[in-house]
Parts: structure tokens; sequence; C-alpha cells
């Protein structure tokens, strides 16, 4: 008879998180920040129909990064769980807060118990009448979960771009600065990840999840600040102006027209 | 994840309808969740009459704002007629507290399709969506709790606004030019079939709407006029490429008392029965002029209150 491995539950953990991480780590960069009237999500995506960015319900946005038929999944789920709780009691019944709960549960869950780690790291952002009452979830393959202010940066150079936007990030900021903003910074992401001071310990920063491998990081390197074409950028608002559903997807003719081109 | 933290497993599984996600994981919550035993029922509140026209960019749908509870009036100002989403309209008649019940859980099913899928249904998708939640409710509406409702909507590929109505095994039928449901229905009708011809705009709609419903009052106590003097008007929805929206309440107040001014015009000359004149065992007064009816005195238009003809 053979005996199994003893591996130490440490050991197990640093496996485990070092698999999700390493998962994570390929894809692009989400940033979701707050403007003056709102929310804004944005993210280098290069397909029209494949989304990182979803509407949950009236006032609550999902970001995600990792593996697509990971966290699609869990959008449909997080879906699913609003509506009914919207249907069994009131609209204005449904938050953020119990959202995000039900996530960190699944994932951590998931990391402890299932045969490998979910390799997703998700926000859930709620608009709130006024900024302050803005909340922001970003929550890990472990099933840990912060609540950010401000700003805060999911997947590929989330080191990076955490820190290229805590000096340019202010609050109040109207829609077309924050987006152009978040546009030229992950077109940069997108220089970093060639550059080797940034790359870090990516094993592979050209390979996109399960998206489309992008092919211009060379060109990307020659010419450090240049802002992402429209059609690459996968852009929504939550609007707190708006009535009732406040999620709102952003055309690439309207990310042209606030990117000024 | 079979634990009993996070999402049920179920959760995560295939599918964009909300309906038949919640009849599998939370049939409790739906409106049809289960027959009722055999019996007598007191009286529940009922919706009344709905009409439907459609015109040169789209659809027009409109509803009074009774309900009724047997012979009472329950409600004076209940709302019948809703945005199933950005492009469509629902109407109810019948079971107020279904209806209602109904119209939310098939809003939802529509948002709920939207967000998994990232598109919108078809109009004729939301129509047969519509068909299968209803036929869902075939066991109560036997047993004489039933909702017929009216679904009207702008087809983005047809270019045109489109009318459909149901019965209460869920069958769709598709109207054309203009239709109505619930009591008042065939009165609203035969005035919808004189008002309504092919050049209608939509101020002729609305107007079209407005004056059927007015007919439906006229002849079904069930349904109400515009009420004139708590300015409650009916509801009025139109639906065009542009989407849908609401009329305004000014708008209306301008069109139902125009519907009004001119039905007083029209029935001014109203000869009322007079008691001890008019009628069997009373002599034709001499003074009448050659037997001729005495036509020159009623200015009443035949309305009793004035909040309901």
């Amino acid at each position: 008879m053979s005996m199994p491995f003893y591996v130490s539950p440490e050991q197990l953990m640093r496996d485990r998180a070092e698999y999700a991480r390493k998962g994570i780590s390929r894809g692009r960069s989400v940033i979701v920040a707050q403007y003056r009237d709102g929310i804004v999500f944005a993210t280098e995506n290069p397909s029209r129909a494949l989304h990182k960015i979803s509407e949950i319900y009236d006032r609550i946005g999902f970001a995600a990064v990792g593996k697509y038929n990971e966290f699609e999944s869990l959008r449909v789920a997080g879906i699913r769980y609003a509506d009914l709780r919207g249907f069994t009691y009131d609209r204005s019944d449904v938050m953020a807060r119990g959202l995000a709960n039900a996530y960190a549960q699944t994932l951590g869950t998931a990391f402890t118990n299932e045969s490998k780690p979910l390799e997703v790291e998700l926000v859930v952002a709620e608009v709130g009448t006024a900024p302050l009452d803005d909340q922001i979830y970003r929550l890990s393959f472990d099933g840990s979960v912060a609540e950010e202010h401000g700003f805060v940066v999911i997947g590929g150079q989330a080191d990076y771009l955490n820190e290229a936007l805590s000096t340019q990030w202010r609050p109040g900021l109207d829609l077309a600065d924050a987006l152009a903003l978040m546009s030229s910074l992950l077109a940069t992401s997108t220089d970093a990840t060639a550059a080797p001071t940034h790359a870090g310990t990516r094993d592979n920063p050209a390979i996109e999840g399960t998206i489309v491998v992008n092919q211009e990081l060379e060109a990307g390197r020659s010419e450090p600040v240049h802002q992402l074409g429209p059609d690459k950028l996968e852009a929504a608002v939550l609007d707190r102006t708006k009535a009732r559903r406040c999620f709102k997807r952003l055309t690439t003719a309207r990310i042209n027209e606030l990117l000024g081109e | 994840m079979a634990h009993e933290s996070g999402f049920p497993r179920n959760f995560t599984g295939i599918g964009s309808s909300f309906f038949e996600f919640a009849q599998r994981e939370a049939p409790e919550v739906l409106p049809m969740a289960r027959a009722l035993e055999n019996g007598q029922y007191p009286e529940v509140t009922h919706g009344t009459t709905i009409v439907a026209v459609q015109y040169a960019g789209g659809v027009v749908m409109a509803g009074d704002r009774r309900a009724t509870m047997g012979s009472m009036i329950a409600s004076r100002q209940m709302e019948k007629v809703f945005s199933a989403d950005d492009s469509s309209v629902i109407g109810i008649a019948g079971s107020a507290g279904l209806a209602i019940e109904l119209v939310r859980l098939f809003q939802l099913e529509l948002e709920h399709y939207e967000k998994i899928e990232g598109d919108t249904l078809s109009l004729d998708g939301k129509a047969n969506r519509l068909a299968a939640l209803l036929r869902s409710n075939l066991p109560l509406a036997l047993q004489g709790l039933s909702v017929v409702p009216m679904f009207a909507g702008f087809d983005a590929y047809r270019d045109r606004g489109r009318i459909y109505s149901y019965d209460i095994t869920g069958g769709r039928f598709e109207e054309t030019n203009h239709h109505s449901i619930g009591s008042g229905s065939v009165f609203a009708r035969g005035a919808l079939k004189k008002l309504w011809h092919s050049h209608l705009d939509r101020a002729d709609a609305v107007k079209v709407c407005v004056e059927a419903l007015w007919d439906a009052a006229d002849d079904d106590s069930a349904t109400a006029g515009p009420d004139a003097v708590r300015k409650i008007w009916p509801i009025v929805a139109v639906v065009n490429a542009q989407g849908f929206s609401y009329v305004e309440h000014e708008e209306l107040e301008r069109i139902a008392t125009e519907v009004i001014t001119g039905r007083a015009d029209e029935l001014a000359h109203t000869h009322v029965l007079r008691p001890g004149v008019d009628g069997p065992d009373n002599a034709v007064p001499p003074t009448a002029g050659g037997g001729e009816l005495g036509r020159e005195h009623n200015s009443q238009s035949g309305q009793g209150e004035g909040n309901a003809p």
C-alpha cells in the first residue's frame, strides 16, 4: 500500500495561494474609482462580448479578473442573489455588503475545501446618493474582503497601478478626467508589463487570462504615455444621478466623446 | 460549495430566466406558488379596463384608475399600466393582487435576462415569456383568480408598435390597430373602432385612448372616467423608438378636460326624463308645441357627480 505524501497545512495554503495569484496576475487590471457623480469601472478588454464589468442591481456593479468561466458563474450567482432578494423584499433592500459577504463565503470555501481555489479577484461596488455613501469592496481568491475608498485595482499590474493612482487620483474628478486618468494608466501598465522593472514576479505577462493576447507590448514601450484605443477599453459607470438602474455601459462613441478624440 | 455558506450551488448554474430559477430555488416567493382549496372565497380587488392603440410611431396604452371589490370601489388611484422594460408596456385586468405580483415578476424576468445575457429579448420573446408566466397561474385562474394582461411594445426590427392580448391559459394573440381588455372592454372597443384610423399621431392616439376609456366608464360601473373633482386622470403610457414614457399629468389634464367638454357639448341637449311629465300615465303637456318634446331645457351632460360619468 502506498502512503500519501504528507503536506503541512501551511505549505498547502501557500501553494494554493501561489497558484491562484499566478492565474490572477496574468490578466489585465481592472480599475474601479469614484468620480463626482458615481463610480467608474475601466479595463483593457479587446472583446466586445466577454465582459469583465457588469451590472448586478440598481446601484450595484461588479468587476472581475482571472478565469473567465469562474468569475462569470460568480457574476450570475450575484445577479440571482440580488434579484431574488429584491423580489422577496424590496428593491431598496438589496445591498452590496450582503452580496460581498456571499462572495467572500463562496471564495473562502472554495479556497479551503475545493480541489483548487477560484482564480479570480472581484470588486463589488455600490453607488450611494453622495460620495460618502459609496461602498467599494475588493474580494480576494481566499475570501478576504477589503473595503476600499476612492479607488481600487485588481489583477495584472495592481501594485503598480495602485501606486500611480494614489498620487494622481483625487476626490471630485469629473467623469471625463477620471476616465482619461484610468485609460492612460491602463495603457502605461501595458508598457510596465513589458518593462522588466515592473514585471516583477509575473511569469508570463503577455497572456490575457482566457481572452485575447495583446500583441502591442513592444510598440507600447517605445511610446510610454499613450491612451488605450476606445475599442480596447471596456468601461461602465454607476451614475448616482439616475433614478433606478444606475449602471450604464459606456459605448465606444461615448468613450471617444469623454476622452475628447 | 455544498456548505451553508456563500451561494447555494444552484445559484451558479446555467439559465437566464428568473422565473425558472425561482421555481427551482425559492418557489415560495412566486405569486402562483400553490392552488387554493376548493370553497367559497371572499371578494378580491379587481382592476378593470385597459385600452391600447397603435399609431404611426409606436403604441399608446391607457388604463382607468378604479379597482373594485364586488360593488364597492376599492381604490380610485390604482395603477394598472406599467413599463415592462425600456421599450415595452404591460397593462393588467383581473385579480389585482395577483396581477401586480405578475407585473413585478415579468419586469424582473426581463431585467434578469438582460443582465445575465447582456442583451435584451426580442419583443416576441418578451411576449412569449409573459405567456409562460400566465400559464403557470392557470390553476388559480380556474378557481376564479384570473389575471389577463395586455402587452405592447416597440419592435425595433419591424420598426413599429405591436400589441399582444392573452387568455388565462397563456394563449398569446397579436392584435392589430387597437385592443381593449377588462370589464369595460366591450364599450371601449366600440369606441376604438369608430375613433381609430391609420393616420393617428401620438397626441391623437392618446386622445383616442382617453375617449375610449370614457365610453367604457359611461357604461361599465367598474371603470372610472376622468375624475375632474380630484384631478385623477387615467394612466397613459407611450412606447416608441425613443422608449417608454408616461404621458405627463399636465398633458393628461388638458386632454381629459377636452374630452369632458367635448362630451358635455355633444350631450348638452339631452332630454332628461322628468317625473310627473314624461313616462306613462302622464298627459302630454299642452304647452309643448305640437307634441314636440321639450329639447331646449337641459344642459346636463348625464354625469352624476363629476367624478364618474
